[in-house]
């Protein structure tokens, strides 16, 4: 994977929480195909049914406060977003959602991207094109060997991958 | 040389270095993994074996069920099944099912001891941090490649050492000290840290106690949080059973260099009150007080150790709860239900018209008799209180100490416990 290509922006505040990504009624008995029809349901109850495959999330500070879950960020995914960018992570939502193979960035000009810009980004670059407004903003780069692992879908197929290249 | 802190000690002997620093990303080999229920089988089971590599140290690995026990909801009876089959059909020696909260019926069967390098597929997993050891929650995926393989990358912390001097005074406990830094620093204000609680009042809590400063490192955004042992962390794991504690090695140096030092005066502390929904939203129980509540829950990891069970017996002895409250007990373990039942602090509780609960996560989550309802308001000693956590998004609920809640349950409103003491 190199550049995530124009999508549309979503964005929110600090603090969005697991609970609120992934309420537990949505995955108790649910499957994630399922249950990512309830993501942010308490924050903003339009999301999951209007967010497009492409998009892309934007949170302030602490995005993924919470639980170990992953179903928050495999919400996220299943419902089409393909990169998280805030202004910082909550550690373990940060490795779960590199770990689906979904590059999440470390943005501190989050604010300067607004909901339903139209926005690309390049993870290896740390280089954000907001299409709407015509700037172009700045992330933390990630390293070529986690973005190698998003590239093959995440750690698993990852490791399927490289059990195959040993076998 | 280099002067290291007590996790650095421990991340550089995990990752066969001499010295490790802040901000060095490492590979350590892990000396036990701890998954459950809902994190465990069923999630990273699955993807093991949907890679097809054998568990790389069976006697590494603890499964615990915990999250859906006790519930007749069909999921989660299908979840357990899913769990016992696993653990049977990888002929696992280490399963502790329908025990207790993982996080404290780790500690008590033995499994921790100061040094160690652990991980738990659990975000409050940085409660074995209480008994000296470095421990870490991870998702379920990346629990998968510890199962695979038994190691893990991690990028060293920076410390930031709470330091709580004097005592704390009567009706003040453990849980008002965490909710307070939490409301001091907010729930990211350890991001990526691991916080090390030091001073007077704390080498002076029962271990029971220090769990709750540990396990609510999750609650300012912290790797993990750190105490170092001293005599009372041992002699707590020698009765749990646990072999080759070593307290001397496993100590910071005085003069590692910390990033941040906090000091809180133990002495001072009231009764702290989070509000809804939030635990950063904590202030002194004053400023809540009066605040009708409709249930009050004493549980969770966090809040339903031996200890805390003892601290709501001192307030409710003698009293009855509030006409219409729903007062629920759930311990941690059955065998701290099993110790409050011989100490006699379960009938106090009982008499006081709380209803004693299965052990298990339950009402944290949201799940079982201690769910809220819509539009309820509630208090627990509990560690986390967002939006839809413990009940619908329409519900409320407070934080605070055993102490407090139990306060609460007796006067149907947020009260503050020294005036039952």
């Amino acid at each position: 994977m190199s550049i995530i290509p124009e999508g549309r922006a979503w964005v929110y505040g600090d603090n969005i929480d697991t609970d609120q990504l992934a309420p537990i009624h949505s995955y108790k008995n649910r499957n994630a195909e399922e249950g990512c029809k309830f993501c942010l349901q308490a924050l903003d109850p339009d999301f999951a049914g209007a967010v497009e495959d492409g998009d892309i999330f934007v949170a302030g500070a602490n995005m993924g406060i919470g639980s170990s879950r992953e179903q928050a960020p495999l919400h996220l995914k299943l419902l089409g977003i393909r990169c998280v960018l805030a202004k910082s992570f909550s550690r373990i939502f940060y490795r779960n959602t590199l770990n689906f193979g979904v590059p999440a960035l470390i943005c501190a000009d989050v604010g300067r991207i607004n909901s339903g810009d139209r926005i690309s980004v390049d993870p290896l670059q740390g280089r954000i094109d907001n299409v709407t407004t015509g700037e172009t903003l700045t992330c933390d780069p990630l390293p070529e060997h986690l973005m190698e692992m998003i590239g093959n879908g995440g750690l698993m197929a990852h490791l399927r991958k490289k059990l195959k290249q040993e076998a | 040389m280099a002067a290291m802190t007590l996790s650095e000690k421990i991340i550089a002997r995990a990752a066969g270095l001499d010295t490790v620093a802040p901000g060095d990303i490492v590979t350590c080999t892990v000396d036990l993994a701890m998954m459950h229920d809902s994190s465990g089988p069923r999630r990273a089971g699955k993807m093991l074996d949907e890679l097809g590599i054998p568990i790389w140290d069976k006697d590494k690995l603890v499964v615990i069920t915990d999250h859906y026990t006790n519930d007749p909801d069909p999921g989660s009876l299908e979840i357990q099944a899913i769990t016992h089959k696993w653990v049977k059909e990888k002929k696992l020696p280490h399963f502790l099912a329908e025990q207790g909260i993982c996080h404290v019926v780790l500690p008590e069967k033995g499994f921790l001891k100061p040094g160690l390098f652990c991980v738990g597929a659990d975000s409050h997993s940085t409660t074995g941090g209480a008994f000296g050891a470095f421990m870490v929650g991870v998702g379920a995926t990346e629990m998968t490649g510890v199962l695979a393989t038994g190691e893990i990358w991690v990028r060293v912390p920076e410390t930031l050492r709470l330091d709580v001097s004097g005592e704390l005074a009567q009706g003040v406990a453990a849980k008002d000290v965490i909710l307070k830094l939490c409301g001091d620093i907010g729930i990211m204000g350890a991001n990526y840290m691991v916080v090390e609680y030091a001073g007077s009042a704390v080498r002076a809590m029962a271990v029971d106690e220090r769990m709750t400063l540990t396990n609510m490192a999750a609650e300012l955004g912290a790797k993990t949080g750190l105490i170092a042992p001293n005599e009372a962390t041992a002699d707590w794991l020698i009765a749990a059973g646990a072999q080759g504690i070593d307290i001397e090695t496993w100590q910071g140096d005085a003069d590692a260099p910390v990033a941040k030092t906090i000091t809180m005066d133990g002495s001072a502390l009231s009764p702290q009150v989070a509000a809804p929904s939030n635990p950063e939203n904590a202030a002194d129980v004053a400023e809540h007080a009066g605040t009708p509540v409709a249930q009050a829950y004493i549980g969770a990891c966090t809040g339903a150790k031996l200890e805390d069970l003892r601290m709501a017996a001192e307030v409710v002895r003698g009293r009855k709860a509030a006409a219409g409250m729903r007062f629920f007990v759930a311990p941690a373990t059955t065998q701290i239900r099993d110790e409050a039942a011989t100490d006699g602090i379960l009938k106090v509780l009982e008499d006081a018209g709380a209803v004693i609960l299965p052990t298990g996560c339950g009402g944290c989550i949201g799940l079982g008799d201690a769910r809220l309802g819509e539009n309820m308001t509630g208090i627990s000693s509990t560690n986390r209180n967002f939006v839809g956590r413990a009940g619908p998004a329409s519900s409320k609920l407070y934080l605070g100490s055993a102490y407090s809640v139990a306060a609460a349950a007796m006067t149907g409103k947020i009260t503050d416990p020294r005036e039952l003491l």
